[in-house]
Order: structure tokens, then C-alpha cells, then sequence
């Protein structure tokens, strides 16, 4: 991190849905600690990962960024202005430069309006007339992400879901935006179109300068992508890194645990030792009742009596290089593998509890 | 076909599942052939439209038998199915042969407890007394893994996660001893770690009841870890099959190798961009002429005399290994090779 004001630059964010109920007076009687204080930022130009299971906050997050959320605590600020609970007004010019692009392609895009349409709107929403026309812009976009600008009439049904994914890109790179939130972008793709997809991205960051806030549970997509990854669980960072140090030196059990999960398209031979492989025990816990200190603590083979009742901080631990931070009492060491007395599940159920 | 005279368990010959449309006939599986011994897992590798679910609908007789035209063979232990009454196949399902779905919430019914679900299959195929067949639901679900079972068998479907709720419907599944599974994107929906758990309880589970296994999936990773064969399907048809080490080392066809390349691993080099595969999965409604892979391949035009896009490539079986294309082996080997270097690592 430079000593320039990042693009965007979180901290303590958290949001917390409430839970209404009771009878007869309906009152708050509890929370989904959907996302619970991350700090955060994205320089300009730079792409961040944010991974993590089902639940763990992530969209919640990319949806805090874009104020598509009102947050209940902490603090976003963009380019130096806070926007944390900015009005309508005063976020009106900073929306047109945080542009979203959403997962399911079908769901994302009207099926009423033309493609011409679709990509225009942001343009006529903010009032903006390019040189050349609103048109002339819309069919370089379609240039851009590799689609036909001859198909500027033609309704989004007339498309597969690898073109439709296109028009979403295209649509966020309306207004020239400075950062795009992609909200799993890719996971609803077939996988053959997985990698066109990724590709016109990677093109688009680097060709426009634009930064991303790249947000995916498939370890394998966000490390072609982002520069800078950041590990979730239950609605917390646990380690944030650049790329080449978070998969290479997970320090974080959680981080060590999710690499070796990814079912790897590799065949070993007899008795040729494949890399290490954890199996972590049982679900997510709830996150409307997340466990005291740390939140992994429960699924952790490591996990002390200290671990209930201090939450570690989000810290460069010893032998982090400089950026590195995970949140760990106990954090892995590179050399020493992991000790695992994980269980194999079928033959100990009572551990899944 | 299979190397060693072990009798197939599970044999499928030119299966042909046509569907007529407002539109016109959709060809969903177009014409696959393949064995499945006892205790083994084949797995399934296809996009979505390939064909791959519709086959397992057939071999199950689940296919609407009016709107529908099956052809072919399918004998599983010397009974053909595709000609068998509904009776019949009503005692094999969920006896014999069963299945596991993609999405478990929508599979299981919400108006019912967790244990009512299992114990219906139960006692429908053994015939035994309620309480028997709650004891039953009640060391399936242990076998599974869930956690105090003799509670959450009292449980509905949405109190359970996700992952115990895929764990419920593989009790479900197993609870007669089924000699045929059929697991039909089983863990596409769940996250990695859970994932994981699911297929190492799936292997678990083979090993102590001896199951067939037809694993369907799009993510050759999931594939390298469960299967024994890999069966790869494009367009209704199978492109190519090998063992698992044949198909994911030296692939044959070039829709194997586009998939295994356009794939990022965990040490993929991050500078070089990602290799895809050109286009997009052909309409089944009209499927391209030929081979029906060649208006994405990259090697049709070094095939002599456009032949991939006159010409269908048989699919030549030797020892269980084969694939459909119209390269020579030389060819081939000279395209594949730098290709298949780096896809393979």
C-alpha cells in the first residue's frame, strides 16, 4: 500500500441484518452478522479477491461497496470522500464510477430491452452524451468485450449465457468506471465459456486500468485474477495477501484448508504422494450465532481454550512478509506440514457436530 | 469392451433419447455405448446440454415415455430396461439403482421429516414395520455423518445445511444397498470443503457396499479425484473414454484437451492468459453437421478435404479407450503435444 489515498479503502465495515419477531409487538431479537468488521483497500488499477464459502459475507460486501446496502457500522471511503451513509445525491457521481457486474446472466439483464438499450441505460440514467452518440459508444462496448455490434437490436434471449456475461461487462464499462464489483462472474458459466469470460476481464483490467473487487468461492479463477487475495469465513477476513504469498505461505488453517479442497484435474500414479489434503469437519456455524473468539475455531484442529475467548487479530504474524496478514493465534508454518487428525466422516459422525 | 471378462454390471448400447419439440426433435443423446463393472465409478464429463443427465434419466426409465423416443439397450445384471414395464422398474428404483440429485432442497420434500423421507423407500422395497425402517433412517443418516441422528431424524429439510442435506438424500439413496448409484452433479451446489467431504464419504461408501457408481459432473478436477473412467459427452454423444489417467494425461480429442487447458489450476502460470475454447455448445435442436465440435475446433481445418464438417467420426472402442475424431494419430501427436504439456501440470 502506497502512501497515496487508495481508491477505496474499508474499515471495521459491518452489516447486520436484523431478525424481527415476537408477538404481539414485533421487535429485533437478534442479528445475521452477515459481515463483521473488515478492514480493506483497493489501490487503483488493482485487482482484489475476495473468497470464501457460502455465507461467509462476501456478496454482502461487494454490495456494501457498491451502497446497494445501507452499512451498520464502520467506515467506506472512496478516492478520500466518505461514503459510508452518503445520500442518494452525493453518491450519484461516485455510483457511475463503482459499476457492478452480477452472476447469474440471465436474472441480470432485462429481457424486454434491446442489448442498445441495456448498455445505454447507464449512460442515459447519468445524462451522458458521447462524442459520436449514445450509439456509436454503445457498439465500440460491444467491440470491446468481443461480441458483434451488429447485434445492437437484438433482445438478450437471442443470446448464450457466455454473450449475455459480455453484455453485463460491457454495460458496467458504460460510464468508464474506476472500480467494478464482479459478483462471481463466472460461476454460472459452462466451463468451456469459464475462461473467454475470464479473459475478456483480465483484458478489460488491464487495458482500461480499472480495479476490481473480484468476488468468487473458486480459489483457481481468483488467483489468475487478483492481484491481492483476501480468505473470508463467517463474515471476517481471516488472511489477506498478495497472490504469490497467500497460496504459496497460507499461514491461516482456513486458507490451508480451502487450497487443499480444490479437486485438482491432475492423476498420480501408485503410491506417488499427492498434496496434502484436509478435511475440515461439519458446516459453516450459523452466523446469527457465530462462535465466541475465533470464528473458525469450531472446524479448527488446532483450536485452544484461548481461541474461545480472544478473537486474533488481523495481524502480519512472524515470518509474513510485509502486506501479509492473517488472523490466527496458531498460524501454519510452511515447513512443518500440517498435522491433520481430522477424522474420516462416515466412521466418527459425532465429530461433524 | 472391458479389459478383463468380468461381466458388466451396467451395459448401454447406442443409446439414442430424442425429445419432439414445438421446434422439432431435439437429439439429447444421440447414439452412446458404454459398460460399467461392479464396485467401479464412471464418470461423466459434459457441459450443460450434452446429454449426460438425459442419459441417466433413461437408464432410470424416468423420461416421460409419450413425449419421448428411446432407443437402444440398456441392460443392468441381464434385465433389459428400456423395455420393461413401469412395475418393474418401480421395484428396481431406489432398490436396485437410485440416484442422487443436484439440488437436495429441491429433491426433498419440505412437508416431510428427514426420517419419513428415508423410511418411505425403505418400507416400500422391504416391506418393514415402521419402527424397523425408522432405525433404519436413524443408522443411515449416522452412516452419513450427521450428527445426532436419533434427533435430527425427526428434522425437516430446511433445518438442515446444505451439505447434510446432500448427506440425507445419499442415506436416501443407499438405504436399500443399491448396486447402481447415479449421482448427478452431487456436489456442484456445495462449497469446496464440504465437497470434499461428500466425495470422500461417497468413497467411503463404495468400498463397504461394493456400488456401481455413474458420477456426472462438469469439473474434470472432481472427476480425477472419484472416477475410474471417465466418459467425455459433447453435443449428445460421446467424444471420447479412457481410464481416468488415459483420458486427463494424454487426452485423444480436442475438446478434452480445449477443456483441460482452458481450465485454471492452482499453478497455472498467472501471466499467461487462459486458453478457451472458442464459440459456444451447439444447439441440439440443430446440431452442426459432421462432428459436431468442429465449428469451435481449432484443428478442423487440418483435417484433408473438410471432412469434420461432412463427416461424423466413429467413435473406435479398443480396450475401453477411444475417441471420435477425424486427426490422425501423427497429427495428433504433433498438435497435442506442447498443448497437453501445459494443461496437464
Amino acid at each position: 500500500m502506497s502512501s497515496t489515498t487508495p481508491l477505496l479503502d474499508v474499515s471495521g465495515l459491518t452489516k447486520h441484518f436484523p431478525i424481527k419477531g415476537g408477538f404481539p409487538i414485533r421487535r429485533t431479537i437478534g442479528a445475521v452478522q452477515a459481515v463483521d468488521g473488515l478492514d480493506f483497500q483497493v489501490a487503483e488499477g488493482e485487482s482484489l479477491g475476495l473468497v470464501g464459502e457460502s455465507g461467509c459475507g462476501k456478496s454482502t460486501t461487494g454490495r456494501l461497496i457498491t451502497r446497494l446496502l445501507e452499512p451498520t457500522g464502520g467506515r467506506i471511503s472512496y478516492r478520500g470522500q466518505d461514503i459510508t451513509h452518503a445520500g442518494r445525491k452525493q453518491l450519484a457521481p461516485i455510483r457511475s464510477e463503482i459499476q457492478m457486474i452480477f452472476q447469474d446472466p440471465y436474472a441480470s439483464l432485462n429481457p424486454r430491452q434491446t442489448v442498445g438499450k441495456i448498455i445505454s441505460g447507464p449512460m442515459e440514467i447519468n445524462d451522458i452524451n458521447p462524442a459520436g452518440g449514445r450509439e456509436a459508444r454503445v457498439r465500440e462496448l460491444l467491440e470491446i468485450v468481443g461480441l458483434n455490434p451488429e447485434h445492437y437490436n437484438r433482445f438478450p434471449h437471442e443470446f448464450s449465457g457466455g454473450q449475455r456475461q459480455r453484455i453485463g461487462v460491457a454495460r458496467a464499462l458504460a460510464l468508464e468506471p474506476k472500480l467494478i464489483v464482479a459478483d462471481e462472474p463466472v460461476s454460472a458459466l459452462d466451463v468451456s465459456i469459464q475462461a473467454q469470460v475470464v479473459n475478456l476481464l483480465q483484458k478489460v483490467q488491464r487495458d482500461l486500468g480499472i480495479a476490481f473487487v473480484f468476488i468468487a468461492h473458486d480459489l483457481a479463477v481468483v488467483r489468475h485474477f487478483s492481484q491481492r487475495v483476501a480468505v473470508m469465513y463467517l463474515g471476517r477476513i481471516v488472511e489477506i495477501a498478495d497472490r504469490d504469498d497467500l497460496y504459496g505461505n497460507p499461514r491461516h488453517p482456513y486458507t490451508r484448508a480451502l487450497l487443499s479442497a480444490v479437486p485438482e484435474a491432475t492423476v498420480r500414479d501408485e503410491g506417488e504422494a499427492g498434496p496434502e489434503r484436509i478435511r475440515l469437519v461439519g458446516d459453516v456455524p450459523s452466523p446469527i450465532n457465530p462462535p465466541s473468539g475465533c470464528r473458525f475455531r469450531t472446524r479448527c484442529w488446532k483450536a485452544t481454550e484461548k481461541c474461545a475467548t480472544e478473537a486474533p487479530p488481523l495481524v502480519q504474524v512472524e515470518g509474513n512478509k510485509p502486506g501479509h496478514l492473517t488472523a490466527c493465534h496458531y498460524p501454519e508454518t510452511a515447513d512443518v506440514p500440517a498435522t491433520v487428525p481430522a477424522p474420516r466422516l462416515a466412521k466418527d459422525p459425532e465429530a461433524a457436530a | 469392451m472391458t479389459s478383463t471378462d468380468q461381466q458388466p454390471f451396467l451395459s448401454v448400447r447406442d443409446l439414442k433419447v430424442h425429445f419432439s419439440t414445438e421446434d422439432g426433435i431435439v437429439k439429447a443423446v444421440d447414439g452412446l455405448s458404454f459398460d460399467l463393472l461392479k464396485g467401479k465409478t464412471l464418470g461423466i464429463v459434459g457441459e450443460s446440454g450434452s446429454g449426460k443427465s438425459v442419459t441417466n434419466l433413461a437408464i432410470l426409465g424416468l423420461h416421460d415415455r409419450d413425449r419421448t423416443a428411446i432407443e437402444g439397450e440398456v441392460v443392468l445384471d441381464d434385465k433389459e430396461l428400456l423395455t420393461a414395464s413401469e412395475r418393474e422398474l418401480e421395484r428396481l428404483r431406489g432398490n436396485k439403482m437410485s440416484m442422487i440429485f443436484q439440488d437436495a432442497l429441491a429433491s426433498l420434500s419440505p412437508y416431510h421429516t428427514i426420517g419419513k423421507q428415508i423410511s418411505e423407500t425403505y418400507r416400500k422395497h422391504t416391506g418393514a414395520s415402521k419402527s424397523q425402517a425408522r432405525a433404519r433412517a436413524i443408522e443411515m443418516l449416522r452412516r452419513v455423518g450427521i450428527p445426532q441422528p436419533e434427533v435430527r431424524v425427526d428434522d425437516y429439510p430446511h433445518q438442515f445445511s446444505g451439505g447434510m442435506r446432500q448427506r440425507a438424500m445419499i442415506a436416501m439413496a443407499l438405504v436399500c444397498d443399491p448396486e447402481l448409484l447415479i449421482a448427478d452433479e452431487p456436489t456442484t451446489a456445495l462449497d469446496v470443503t464440504v465437497q470434499a467431504q461428500i466425495m470422500d464419504l461417497l468413497k467411503d461408501l463404495q468400498q463397504e457396499f461394493g456400488t456401481a457408481i455413474i458420477f456426472i459432473t462438469h469439473d474434470l478436477g472432481v472427476i480425477a479425484d472419484i472416477a475410474d473412467d471417465v466418459l467425455v459427452m459433447y453435443g449428445g454423444r460421446c467424444v471420447e473414454r479412457g481410464t481416468k489417467k488415459e483420458v486427463l494425461r494424454s487426452p485423444q480429442h480436442p475438446y478434452t484437451l480445449g477443456l483441460l487447458s482452458s481450465m485454471p489450476s492452482l499453478d497455472h502460470p498467472v501471466d499467461v492468459p487462459l486458453n478457451p475454447i472458442p464459440g459456444s455448445p451447439p444447439s441440439l435442436l440443430n446440431p452442426p453437421t459432421g462432428c459436431r465440435f468442429h465449428p469451435r475446433c481449432t484443428f478442423a481445418e487440418k483435417v484433408e478435404g473438410g471432412l469434420c464438417s461432412t463427416e461424423q467420426p466413429p467413435l473406435e472402442v479398443t480396450n475401453g479407450r477411444g475417441s471420435a475424431c477425424h486427426l490422425t494419430a501423427d497429427q495428433r501427436a504433433e498438435y497435442f503435444s506442447d498443448l497437453a504439456g501445459s494443461a496437464a501440470n
